[in-house]
């Protein structure tokens, strides 16, 4: 089976996302693009998981694949043991700019997926993500009014309130300033400490990833394979100059092959 | 402060008006009435009931034209542009429909339609179409990726796809496009009417000529057409301004 380290991991339930031997080829003019190969990794219930790699690798892509957005050319992807055909709202990509609806308010936009729901049960699910990442105040603000950290935490909201089993990330912080960041990671964290969802995290920021995983899986240049998963052993909240917080950021740094010293 | 800027052009207006009146009354030839005898033909129509009657005349046949163009090019636009196979077959053919001026359909629209109403709107119809079908089309192609993904996502019905992402999100640009056939719709009707109808503002124009060179009222007729102009602009544009329409603007 899975040759990877993140099936050695002693866990005997059914992992909740599993990738098999998949695979992604673009055409691009006629000419074939491998940007995947052979990615094997499985994924926890409720675990947040980050995937690093070079820009360009193909992190986005693998995202894409295993949300359901894009077809794998060889290979595929269970979640529940169930093959993964097309998006879904069990499972909720959140992307990294725009990605909320700029012609809905931030009531709207969590109430988006809602529209099964009767309007009691609607409106009070509105409220409580409203009150999950903070936005209160700003329920009839159109996302213009909003600042880039906010609409992306609306997009978190919009996200958590169709109660989904697994959130795709792709580097949604990647467009905000250095602060709002940081902020907005641990934002992240207190959401699901207390919501407890499946988190897969596509990023390019070494520490952010090493700041919020559990584990980190790295991918090689395009094509891109999986080079090492690495398993931040490390409880919430995470002293961030503490030694195993560093040696654990400078494993990553080698593996991703990045010098010590700038 | 708010109020100068707006008094600024009525301003502007009142000195080229002032200027003209004085230029006619300067002028020792009779190439172009005042503004006083403008305004005296203004007076002359409401008196003789023909300026309503001849505005509201003009408006029924743009409405109808604009509106039928409007329920006929749009969802075809849209939906052509979402199936790009389709809008690649249609394509040659709108290229090669557009650039006939709406006025080259005249002799066609009375063989159609005889001298009267029909022929004038029809003329609209056709002005108006293409513009409205190419901005339809154009406006799909340039929903970002991300909503649609997103509406995707949510697993939304086809139709509820279309009610609750496509169309808002293609809104802000089918507002500037009808706004802007509006305006070659009120063009296009001035032109229909001075050869097919004997009634609306394009008939004075020509019948003011013809029957005794009025041309206190062909002036008349013109800047009513441009007023009517300006408020259907100033009408389509506070629709621009609903917050929920005016997205485009204000998302980088």
């Amino acid at each position: 089976m899975v040759q990877t380290e993140a099936t050695i991991r002693g866990n005997n339930s059914a992992p909740k996302l599993c990738a098999e031997h998949l695979g992604v080829v673009f055409d691009r003019d006629g000419q074939a693009l491998p940007v995947l190969e052979d990615i094997n990794l499985d994924v926890e219930d409720s675990e947040f998981v980050c995937l690093v790699g070079p820009s360009g690798c193909g992190k986005s892509t693998l995202l894409n694949a295993m949300a359901g957005f894009l077809s794998p050319t060889s290979g595929s992807v269970r979640i529940d043991g169930e093959i993964v055909t097309g998006p879904d709202p069990r499972r909720i990509l959140v992307f990294q700019e725009r990605g909320v609806f700029p012609w809905l308010t931030v009531e709207g936009n969590i109430g988006f997926g809602l529209s099964k729901l009767t309007h009691a049960e609607r409106s009070q699910r509105i409220a409580h993500y409203v009150k999950t990442v903070r936005l209160e105040g700003f329920e009839n603000s159109y996302p213009s009014d909003l600042s880039g950290g906010m609409k992306q935490r609306l997009q978190v909201a919009r996200a958590l309130a169709v109660n989904p089993d697994i959130l795709f990330l792709d580097e949604p912080f990647g467009a905000l300033d250095s602060i709002t960041r940081v902020i907005m990671r641990g934002e992240l964290l207190r959401i699901w400490q207390t919501e407890r969802r499946t988190i897969i995290f596509v990023t390019h920021d070494i520490d952010e990833a090493v700041q919020l995983a559990d584990r980190v899986v790295v991918l090689s240049s395009r094509p891109a394979q999986i080079k090492e998963v690495l398993t931040i052993d490390m409880a919430h909240p995470r002293n961030i100059s503490s030694p195993r917080y560093l040696e654990l950021r400078d494993e990553l740094l080698k593996q991703i092959g990045l010098a010590y010293e700038i | 402060m708010k109020f100068i800027e707006r008094l600024r052009p009525v301003l502007l207006v009142a000195a080229l008006v002032a200027i003209w009146e004085i230029a006619v009354d300067l002028h020792p030839g009779y190439i172009l009435p005042g503004p006083i005898g403008v305004a005296g033909g203004i007076i002359d129509l409401i008196q003789h009931g023909l300026l309503l009657k001849y505005v509201v005349a003009s408006l029924f046949r743009v409405t109808w034209g604009f509106a039928l163009a409007a329920f006929v090019a749009i969802p075809l636009g849209l939906a052509l542009g979402w199936y790009r196979r389709g809008e690649m077959a249609v394509s040659p053919l709108v290229q090669i429909f557009r650039p006939i001026s709406p006025l080259a359909w005249i002799p066609i629209a009375i063989l159609w339609f005889g001298v009267g109403d029909l022929a004038a709107i029809f003329l609209i119809f056709v002005g108006c179409f293409f513009p409205l079908l190419l901005t339809a089309m154009n406006a799909v192609h340039n929903i970002p990726a991300v909503y649609i993904n997103a509406g995707r996502n949510f697993g939304l019905s086809p139709s509820a796809f279309v009610t609750r992402v496509l169309y808002p999100a293609v809104i802000p640009q089918l507002l500037v496009g009808l706004r802007i056939t509006l305006g070659v719709a009120w063009l296009v009707v001035v032109a229909a009417e001075m050869i097919s109808v004997s009634s609306g503002l394009g008939f004075l124009i020509v019948d003011a000529r013809n029957a005794g060179n009025r041309y206190d009222l062909v002036i008349a007729g013109m800047v009513i057409i441009g007023l009517i102009g300006l408020l259907l602009d100033l009408g389509m544009r506070s629709l621009e301004q609903i917050k929920s329409f005016r997205w485009i603007n204000s998302e980088g």
